[in-house]
């Protein structure tokens, strides 16, 4: 007992020791802050600063690519609040064409599971997916760690943050989650306008707010604009190009149902929907006013009264589409913390 | 009735001792704990099974073997009286492979409290806890960056319960392999937040004879032999022909093969 609180008072001496002969006050690691308007988040992630640092190291080292091509940051570009930069379907190695359209990498922790279609359950598990997908990264997962292993600064490194010899799968899972859980973008005037600061956004973007909050959030809710269900709004017919949860559940009615995705930072997230066939969010509201397409398990709100659609003015749309560019986080996206170093 | 209930007791408890005088331990000291290893003997229609040779199944399909892998977990253990000890799950979750050199995979449950066991449970599979437990909770057989490479589905994140894949004329050539290949990989816990087809399958055995496992303290294992007849995964009620369905991963179908394999597992005899 006595040595641990010894070593305790050791590490914290040499912490203090440390960060001040190294970073400004102003950058003290604070870790992951909950944002205030925040719900509590479903993945409780202990993230240490040097965890942290060899996770972005990771994310942006095409090392876990079979040939050395793409990373992560590839296809998770920062500018687009983390997803591909101007492509419908993303590119992956060999220039091969994915089958879905790149999502952003934000406020994970606060989702209960992962992908267009929900098929990573855990926010651990992630990275495997990308790595052994044949059209993005191709590697097995195994083949990955061990070429880390190979590598001497990567041994160095995980060595020093986790005082291991030899670099796990896990502790390599562990340090992605932790790069990753540090992505919280909670800064857009819409949450100042939350937390306080009523001039944060303008008198037709709450109007635009308050028509969001009628027509849209029953299923883009809360302030992470999802109920994290999954939802077919209408953009295939039968039969479905692509199936989505159903190739994860294996249940008829979950054919052709999506994520609902979050919308925070959607100006920069271009084209949108797991296809990527939507360019603009003029597109996206034109779809929901008059491009729903029926099929069996399109989401009943998307019918009223026999009449598929949601019903919108063109004014009431503008302002929705105001009230979307609240949403838009500036300084996430160009947070130095979270770009290549 | 009285009086018959305590014949019928002295009788039982009569040929109790009898029964264990006969066997080798003869120490009744059913204090601390003892371990239970169990044995998984691969059969191909009764046949020991091995990799590459020819056996037909149910559909009349010849069918040769080259990957025969599945997980077991969540062990429980019912006592002669009925009560249940179920084996901390930590401790196991076992991946049973084919191996070339045909040896049996042996698996050994320790701290077993002691006493007589007449009834043996465990699952085909990961439960769903496990399933979405977070990355320093998958060491050893669960570990996708070790022992489990090719048990794991990245993409719809969990284990593969059992896996078989092989060759027969009777499946359809594969552009990729250029042989006529069959793959079977049997997964889906049932989702967590989500819910998903579920395929997790509950194995019951008990010996015919209903002889039971003594578990003793400084004593060696109690020891199951259990057979796994790979081809029951083809058999009614739900004959699979390879023809028609060459591949099943994930999918409404694989159902009919989890329902199949669950009744794969026999045992054929204990050792005390
Ligand atoms: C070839 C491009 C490509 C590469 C490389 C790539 N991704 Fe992705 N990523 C995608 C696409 C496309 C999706 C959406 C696919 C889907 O949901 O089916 C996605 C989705 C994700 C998501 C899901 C976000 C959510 O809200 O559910 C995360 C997290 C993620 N990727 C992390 C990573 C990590 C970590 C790596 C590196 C190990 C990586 N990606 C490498 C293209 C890529
Ligand atoms: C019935 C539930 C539902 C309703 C109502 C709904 N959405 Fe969606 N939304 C979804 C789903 C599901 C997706 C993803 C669909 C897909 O890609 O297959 C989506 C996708 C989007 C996207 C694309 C985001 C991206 O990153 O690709 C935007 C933008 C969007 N919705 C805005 C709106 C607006 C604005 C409204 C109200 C006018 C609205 N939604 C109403 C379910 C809904």
């Amino acid at each position: 007992m006595q040595l641990s609180v010894n070593f305790l008072g050791l590490m914290v001496f040499c912490s203090i020791l440390w960060t001040s002969c190294t970073v400004d006050d102003k950058d003290l690691w604070t870790g992951i802050v909950k944002p205030a308007h925040f719900p509590e988040p479903f993945f409780k992630v202990e993230v240490t600063k040097e965890g942290f640092e060899l996770g972005r190291k990771l994310f942006y080292d095409p090392i876990l690519s079979r040939d050395q091509t793409i990373s992560c940051g590839g296809c998770h570009n920062q500018s687009s609040a983390f997803t591909h930069h101007g492509h419908d379907l993303s590119h992956g190695i060999d220039d091969l064409i994915g089958m879905r359209n790149s999502l952003p990498i934000q406020n994970l922790i606060w989702h209960n599971s992962f992908f267009w279609d929900g098929g990573v359950g855990h926010i651990d598990l992630i990275s495997i997916n990308p790595i052994e997908n044949p059209v993005e990264m191709d590697l097995r997962f195994g083949q990955a760690i061990a070429k880390l292993n190979t590598d001497q600064n990567y041994r160095e490194q995980f060595k020093s943050v986790y005082g291991s010899d030899s670099i796990t799968g896990s502790l390599f899972l562990k340090s992605m989650t932790q790069f990753m859980s540090m992505l919280v973008s909670a800064d857009s005037p819409y949450d100042q306008y939350l937390s306080g600061n009523s001039n944060a956004l303008s008198a037709e973007e709450i109007e635009g707010m308050k028509i969001f909050e009628s027509k849209c959030a029953s299923c883009h809710s809360g302030v992470l604009q999802s109920d994290f269900a999954f939802r077919n709004n209408g953009l295939q017919e039968e039969p479905f190009i692509d199936d989505g949860r159903f190739l994860i559940s294996q249940f008829e009615q979950d054919k052709g149902k999506f994520k609902v995705p979050s919308l925070r930072n959607v100006e920069y997230t271009y084209p949108y929907m797991h296809n990527g066939n939507k360019n603009s969010l003029e597109d996206v509201l034109h779809h929901y006013r008059f491009g729903i397409k029926k099929s069996s398990t399109l989401d009943s709100l998307l019918i009223k009264n026999g009449k598929l659609g949601i019903e919108l003015t063109d004014e009431e749309s503008s302002k929705i589409i105001q009230f979307l560019k609240t949403l838009s986080d500036p300084k996430f996206i160009r947070d130095k913390r979270f770009s290549e170093q | 009735m009285l009086n018959l209930k305590y014949y019928f007791y002295s009788i039982l408890l009569l040929s109790s001792f009898t029964i264990l005088s006969c066997h080798k331990h003869d120490d009744d000291d059913l204090s601390g704990t003892g371990t239970l290893e169990i044995e998984f003997d691969h059969k191909a229609n009764g046949q020991t099974f091995a990799f590459g040779q020819d056996y037909v199944n149910e559909s009349g399909e010849t069918m040769q073997f080259t990957e025969f892998n599945y997980y077991v977990s969540n062990f429980s253990l019912v006592k002669s009286d009925g009560s249940v000890y179920t084996v901390p799950k930590d401790e196991c979750y076992f991946l049973i492979r084919e191996k070339a050199d045909g040896v049996n995979t042996k698996i050994s449950l320790s701290n077993i409290p002691a006493g007589d066991y007449k009834e043996f449970k465990f699952t085909i599979g990961v439960d769903s806890l496990k399933s979405t437990s977070p990355a320093e909770q998958r060491t050893g057989a669960l570990d996708p960056a070790g022992e489990a490479a090719g048990m794991y589905w990245a993409w719809n994140s969990g284990y593969i319960f059992v896996r078989v894949e092989g060759t027969s004329p009777a499946a359809p050539l594969d552009p990729g392999t250029n042989s006529n290949k069959f793959r079977y990989h049997i997964g889906l816990f049932g989702g967590m937040n989500s819910p998903t087809l579920n395929n997790i399958r509950t194995v019951s055995l008990k010996d015919k004879h209903d002889d039971v496992a003594e578990i003793r303290k400084d004593h060696h294992a109690a020891h199951l032999h259990v057979f796994v007849d790979i081809m029951d995964m083809f058999k009614s009620p739900n004959a699979i022909s390879v023809a028609t369905n060459p591949t099943v991963h994930a999918s409404p179908f694989s159902a009919n093969l989890a329902n199949n394999y669950m009744d794969m597992f026999v045992l054929d005899h204990i050792h005390n």
